[in-house]
């Protein structure tokens, strides 16, 4: 007999999720995703000024805000045939690839990292011995014995309160959190470190933007960031150069501390490597952009198939039909009325709800398909499709991170590796590093 | 124990005795007896910190994120120094039903005494299905934790006053706090997403007052909502003076003019952000050349649209053309100053092109 096991509210995430599974044997036999929220912003844009849309649509997400906002200015240019200035493509790649290292750094520490980091266990560690640790992955000058002290004083201080916050009723001692203690401290210590550098990232955004989240610089055609360097209001030497420090700042963090720390829990959680994938066919988009038309880019974007990267097949412009003509979405089990699969230009959302329904309706999301299929999307597609097409600064970081895993966890850890939990997580962090010297590239 | 602990546990014992002797002067100075002097010290030195709930509803995730961004205290010093994060879907541990466990136990123990904080807004149609938690609706999970609060800071537009998805047509028929709670003391901290300061602002003010900052008829607190951005932007002189950006990139532009004719809404907005500033980098959206949208207003996402369109019913000082006369000519002279330099050579990156003056446009996708 089944057992039903329903996770509601999923927290750590952006929006309202449920997740709903029935466990046989100890195996999950069947599961479902519901997005339990709908605000309506399909609706609410009909007969609006395109030239205000992307303000509307950054709201999508307050997490992944600005590619909302340039996903959305660039549709109205592609449908009125614009070309954007080259600076405005500088200004937004900068924004773009300054965002995304915000974001993979907050996805690992403030949102996923608890779910692999005990931080109870932290409290039994040596300090000498977590010092000793830090320094055989990397020469993070944050990496010292007084930190560590003062981090396990903190947290020490949290548990004796009784008020545990955010920390209450995690799974604290469990036996699948196999880290030693040391390492869950090195992590704590981290995690403070991380609220800090994810900070810079956004202020240099905020330079070129205005304020952050949801900037307010772009336009259709191009981006409202005036440049003058003989003027104290618009973007000058002193500003530009507040915003390359910052990217090396936090480049320093991605490359000597984010990226070493997935490194050691990949290989610490080595058997976690083998199992976990989920959809094996990937997308990825191309950005940062190297034209006025949107045909050449730094980050290369395509598609891959059943997990085999001979598949691989470019994504190369704004413009291609091959992800234009391909992308459909079908709402079968989502709670609008109807049931079709049509294209993006096709579509209608008129709300339907009914309750829960196992075999029909039971999500307020809509399921996007390409070729009819299911795709990954996110870093690990954006990785895989750079790898596979041989693009150099991806082969780069991919080849030497999984050389580390492998040193570390003493076994030979090959790129299919990356399709498992803690794969996704090198693979944001790979994206992160590439992204890093790419923002430097683009400043 | 070495000599630096030994040297820090004595301070700790000095400065308890020393924390006790100003009890006791305090309790002669009040006039109560000696025996009310442990229930002092106890009141003063009390290790809790204040129980936070925070409801995630309607919502993007931005007012949360605002926060990450924040300094002064940050993130960091918030949760674990200042205040006891309860419940907050976003950053805690727990998910789930240890999750909700998580809430209802600090309901039990806090009641009456939690501030609970709201971010987005709350759907009422059709029984409110647009945004369920737990098998629970919003409006049925604000009907139940927010009367059990001492406090209910609406954090954003959304929590305030509908928001984005109350926008024409709001197809979830979604409002605010303060239309559906009635008898709990309720603060607007509007902004898409507001400025931290000015919701660290009013927790501070709380935890040292024990009340709520004083308001404007829309809830919204005085310190940060008292003036019109318009009254306080440091390109004011040039509205004044008549010198307005016509399009955004023309010289006016990059001479950082008004941008009330490319459709700033300063003129009505009321918030600090001239003055506050975000992201501790001095910056703001007009000071980075886009207009201001409002965000702080209710139901901006209508009456201040389309945003790049003239805000109506605003005058321009001297019929139109600005009170000092002669500004075209000065405008002029500046601008004769700054004509770009033409391209040397083509280089990656916004940074490199400026400092090689190689400015122009199009200079290498040839």
């Amino acid at each position: 007999m089944a057992q039903r096991i329903v996770v509601d509210p999923i927290t750590r995430i952006e929006g309202h999720l449920r997740i709903d599974a029935e466990v046989e044997n100890g195996v999950i036999s069947k599961a479902w995703s519901s997005g339990q929220m709908w605000r309506g912003i399909e609706v609410i844009l009909q007969g609006r000024d395109p030239r205000d849309a992307w303000h509307f649509v950054q709201r999508i997400c307050g997490v992944c805000t600005t590619v909302h906002a340039l996903a959305s200015v660039r549709t109205v240019e592609n449908a009125l045939g614009l070309e954007i200035p080259m600076n405005a493509q500088y200004i937004r790649n900068l924004v773009m690839s300054l965002h995304a290292l915000h974001d993979h750094i907050v996805h690992f520490y403030i949102l996923s990292a608890l779910d692999w980091v005990d931080v109870v266990s932290a409290l039994q560690a040596d300090i000498g011995k977590t010092v000793q640790l830090s320094e055989t992955l990397s020469n993070w000058p944050g990496n010292s014995a007084n930190r560590f002290r003062k981090v396990q004083s903190k947290v020490q201080s949290i548990v004796d309160s009784g008020q545990l916050g955010p920390f209450a009723n995690g799974y604290w001692g469990h036996p699948a959190m196999i880290l030693p203690p040391e390492a869950n401290l090195m992590a704590v210590s981290h995690y403070l470190e991380a609220l800090d550098y994810q900070r810079k990232a956004d202020q240099a955004i905020a330079i070129i933007s205005g304020k952050n989240p949801h900037v307010q610089n772009m336009s259709v055609g191009g981006v409202t960031a005036a440049i003058n360097p003989d003027n104290e209001t618009t973007l000058n030497i002193e500003r530009l150069y507040w915003v390359k420090q910052l990217a090396e700042e936090v480049r320093g963090f991605i490359q000597q501390v984010y990226l070493p720390d997935v490194i050691a829990i990949g290989a610490l959680y080595k058997d976690w490597l083998q199992y976990g994938k989920g959809v094996t066919n990937y997308l990825a988009v191309p950005d940062m952009v190297l034209d006025t038309k949107g045909t050449k880019f730094d980050l290369p974007g395509g598609t891959i198939m059943g997990g085999d990267l001979g598949t691989v097949k470019g994504i190369t412009s704004f413009n291609d039909s091959y992800f234009r003509d391909n992308v459909v979405e079908c709402i079968a089990r989502s709670w609008y009325d109807g049931d079709w699969t049509r294209h993006p230009y096709e579509e209608d959302t008129v709300p339907k709800y009914t309750e829960f329904q196992d075999d029909g309706k039971y999500s307020w999301m809509k399921a996007p398909r390409f070729q009819g299929q299911p795709m990954q999307v996110g870093p690990l597609a954006q990785v895989l499709v750079g790898y596979a097409q041989g693009h150099e600064l991806t082969t780069k970081y991919v080849n030497d991170t999984l050389s580390r895993v492998s040193s570390l966890a003493g076994a030979q850890v090959g790129p299919e590796a990356l399709h498992s939990p803690p794969g996704r997580h090198l693979a944001r962090a790979i994206r992160a590093s590439m992204l890093a010297d790419l923002s430097i590239k683009h400043w | 124990m070495s000599t630096q602990d030994t040297g820090k546990a004595i301070d700790a014992q000095l400065s308890r005795r020393r924390f006790i002797k100003g009890c006791s002067m305090a309790a002669a100075a009040l006039g109560l007896s000696e025996t009310m002097v442990p229930k002092l010290v106890e009141a003063a030195a009390s290790p809790q910190r204040p129980p936070v709930i925070w409801l995630h509803f309607q919502e993007c995730t931005g007012c949360t994120e605002s926060l990450l961004r924040a300094s002064h205290p940050d993130i960091g010093r918030l949760i674990l120094d200042i205040i006891s994060l309860d419940y907050h879907e976003t950053i805690m541990a727990a998910a789930g039903h240890q999750a909700e466990e998580a809430m209802q136990a600090s309901i039990e123990k806090n009641k009456g005494k939690f501030i609970c904080v709201v971010e987005g807004a709350i759907p009422t149609k059709d029984g409110g299905i647009y945004c369920q938690i737990g098998g629970r609706t919003a409006m049925d999970i604000l009907a139940d934790v927010g009367p059990k609060a001492a406090a209910i800071i609406a954090i954003g537009t959304c929590a305030s006053y509908g928001g984005i998805q109350a926008a024409r047509p709001n197809p979830t028929g979604a409002v605010g706090v303060r239309d559906l709670i009635k008898d709990t003391p309720i603060i607007n901290i509007p902004g898409c997403p507001p400025n931290p300061v000015c919701f660290l602002g009013t927790v501070l003010h709380y935890l040292t007052f024990k009340r709520l900052p004083r308001t404007d008829q829309l809830g919204r607190p005085l310190f940060a909502y008292g003036r019109k951005n318009h009254d306080q932007c440091e390109r004011r002189p040039h509205f004044d003076e008549g010198r307005f950006v016509e399009q955004f990139g023309d010289e006016a532009h990059k001479q950082g003019y008004c941008l009330y004719k490319v459709g700033c809404k300063g003129p009505q907005t009321y918030a600090n952000c001239p003055v506050a500033r975000f992201n501790d980098v001095g910056v703001w959206p007009v000071g980075v050349g886009h207009g201001c949208i409002g965000c702080t207003e209710p139901d901006f996402w209508d009456t201040m649209t389309p945003f790049y369109e003239r805000l109506p019913g605003v005058t321009i000082p001297g019929g139109g053309q600005g009170i000092v006369t002669g500004a075209d000519s000065i405008g002029k002279k500046i601008l004769g100053v700054t004509a770009a330099a033409v391209g040397i050579h083509a280089a990656v990156g916004i940074g490199k092109k400026v400092i090689k003056g190689n400015t122009s446009e199009r200079a290498e996708d040839k």
